[in-house]
């Protein structure tokens, strides 16, 4: 036995090739698919079921049709859906610029009081919606901004982990290229656009898939911006359509199917970019 | 526009502190370049950072102090809304609850996080792929699992889960529907989205274990028990302290996973801090208790924050 131990010293609990150990292996990894997605391959079927039944959630739909949609249509489903999409584009869009941009400044430039803005940018990842949802609240009315898409967007439009994620990287980035280019004649928002910001492509995709799914999963700030239900997101309208007596759970999963798909979308299309962030996020804290 | 250099471009200077003041600077001379160029690009955040958080966070700080009373103007009442916050026994009930679900849910996700991690090490295109579908719970919008286990905690014997628990023997639960069991549920699905999250952090630990220490354990004679507790388990241990921490901290603002399954009932037995904030300030309007409410949670996780940074200075500096 102990010579073959020491064969398999490339994992911590030294899985062998032993068919008894294989199979073993494999009846948990199967455990474990239907734990991990099960629920979620029940929001497919339920939501293709004609008969909507939450005492009936199965794996396959019972009797596929696509009635849930069109009732969820009635229900408004397409206009939260659009608001989601609107709302997860210009956000994103506005907040991996912004973090660029600070990051360059935070990473490429020495100024005064850069480690105080430092300190400014890593505190409001302390003060998320849910801390300061009241006075948010207040503030966005103020400003005109209820019941409208723009009310959620601008809020989440800088976010401090990307700026960080953005700024750590952008200071590996050699000087020498800058420089050169600084040689070469070529200006500040030309070396900013030519040069640093297509060789941090990398913490793009870091930034850009972290920054959807944390738009996306936005609960709190779209509730407390609305002010009637038509400015709902998805998120939002799953509640409401859950308490609407006139329909059934198969709706309410067809909602959910709307609201789970562009994030497996987007996490399946940037994988990668996605567990970099998560392992070099714990490494660095 | 000026044409002072910023320091950026001298390799010479030695890095932070004062900057603009340094001789040096007049040798490099650079167009579009100025001491504004900097805060140029940082206008956009810390515009929105300004208007979206540290405005509110001042204003919240105000409402504290005051008895808010729309159309009749507002009292000032000191530190009352904090007495009434910290002396309430609703809110002491919540904050009891607030912290065995955050530390349930964060010691539950770590412990089957490490497990799946075990399970799912190794290099096979197999096991990648199950490591990428188990790990879809992480990136599903919080308030959409929710929803699922709602319709999957279904309480009756024919339920989703019931019928699961059926075939094990086991009775059917009330989950959500009965004060004993609602918490526990709640953080079931706490577990089951976190869990995943903390196998990849994990999985990226144990493939930094140097591979000769599990050789020469195995050439000893250890079993992969005793590996995995002398070998496996201190080499994680920095990750793992560190990630439990800042998760648990994270846990203290619990809401949205709270607010979608239960509301904070049934009979209050799921309401926890947020929860209670969120009742206060937009159901009953209350605005100047609930703001005191959210001051002392925004306090707490700082306060906890700063203790986690400064022992991890400590540790690292030993």
């Amino acid at each position: 036995m102990s010579a073959g131990v020491a064969r398999h010293c490339d994992t911590a609990l030294g899985w062998g090739p032993s068919r008894v150990g294989m199979v073993g292996r494999a009846a948990m990894c199967v455990a474990a698919l239907l734990v991990f997605c099960g629920p979620l391959i029940t929001v497919f079927s339920g939501a293709f079921d004609h008969s909507p039944d939450p005492t009936k959630l199965s794996l396959l739909p019972n009797n596929p049709s696509t009635i849930n949609f069109e009732v969820a249509g009635e229900r408004g489903i397409w206009g939260y859906l659009v608001n989601s999409l609107v709302i997860a584009g210009g956000g994103l869009l506005l907040q991996v610029s912004v973090s660029v941009f600070a990051a360059y400044a935070l990473a490429r430039k020495k100024f005064r009081a850069q480690a105080l803005v430092m300190l400014a940018v890593l505190t409001t990842m302390m003060l998320p919606e849910e801390v300061i949802a009241i006075p948010l609240s207040l503030t966005i009315g103020q400003l005109g901004l209820k019941g409208t898409l723009l009310g959620v967007i601008l809020p989440l439009g800088a976010w401090g982990f990307s700026i960080f994620v953005m700024t750590e990287f952008m200071k590996e980035i050699p000087a020498e290229l800058e420089e050169a280019a600084k040689v070469d004649g070529a200006g500040e928002l030309r070396i900013f656009a030519q040069i640093v910001v297509p060789l941090c492509r990398p913490a793009l995709g870091v930034v850009a898939v972290f920054g959807f799914t944390m738009i996306w999963d936005q609960y709190l700030l779209p509730l407390i911006v609305a002010t009637e239900p038509a400015d709902y997101t998805l998120t939002v309208a799953l509640a409401s359509l859950r308490s609407d007596d006139q329909v059934g759970p198969g709706v309410v999963l067809a909602g959910a199917l709307l609201a789970l798909v562009p994030s497996l979308l987007v996490y399946l299309s940037l994988q990668k970019s996605f567990l970099r962030g998560i392992t070099s996020g714990a490494v660095k804290g | 526009m000026t044409t002072l250099a910023t320091k950026d471009v001298d390799p010479t200077a030695s890095g932070g502190g004062a900057v603009g003041l340094h001789p040096v600077r007049r040798r490099h001379r650079r167009r579009l370049t100025g001491p504004l160029a900097p805060w140029l690009f940082l206008a956009p955040a810390l515009l929105i950072f300004l208007l979206f958080k540290y405005i509110p966070m001042a204003e919240g700080i105000r409402l504290s102090l005051f008895n808010v009373r729309p159309f009749l103007g507002d009292l000032w009442v000191g530190l009352d809304n904090y007495v009434t916050v910290l002396t309430d026994e609703r809110f002491q009930s919540a904050l009891g609850r607030t912290l065995v679900l955050a530390f349930g849910q964060t010691a539950g996700a770590m412990v089957l996080g490490f497990a799946l991690a075990l399970l799912l090490e190794g290099s096979a295109r197999s096991l990648w792929f199950v490591r990428s579908a188990v790990f879809l719970p992480v990136v599903a919008a919080t308030a959409v699992v929710g929803e699922i286990w709602r319709l999957l905690y279904f309480p009756a014997d024919e339920g989703f889960l019931n019928s699961v628990l059926s075939w094990f023997g086991i009775g059917a639960q009330p989950f959500l529907d009965s004060p004993d069991t609602a918490l526990w549920s709640v953080m079931g699905v706490g577990v089951w989205k976190g869990a995943p999250y903390d196998m990849v952090i994990i999985l990226a630990g144990l493939a930094g274990i140097d591979r000769q220490l599990y050789e020469s354990s195995a050439i000893d004679g250890a079993t992969t028990l005793q590996r995995l507790r002398h070998v496996t388990l201190p080499a994680l241990r920095p990750v793992i302290t560190i990630l439990l921490t800042l998760a648990a901290i994270r846990g203290l603002r619990v809401f949205t996973e709270v607010y979608v399954l239960t509301g904070g009932g049934p009979a209050g037995s799921t309401d926890v801090w947020m929860t209670r904030v969120f009742s206060l300030g937009f159901e009953r309007n209350e605005l100047g208790v609930a703001s005191a409410g959210s001051v002392v949670l925004f306090l707490v996780t700082l306060l906890l924050t700063l203790l986690v940074q400064y022992y991890r200075r400590r540790k690292e500096a030993m």
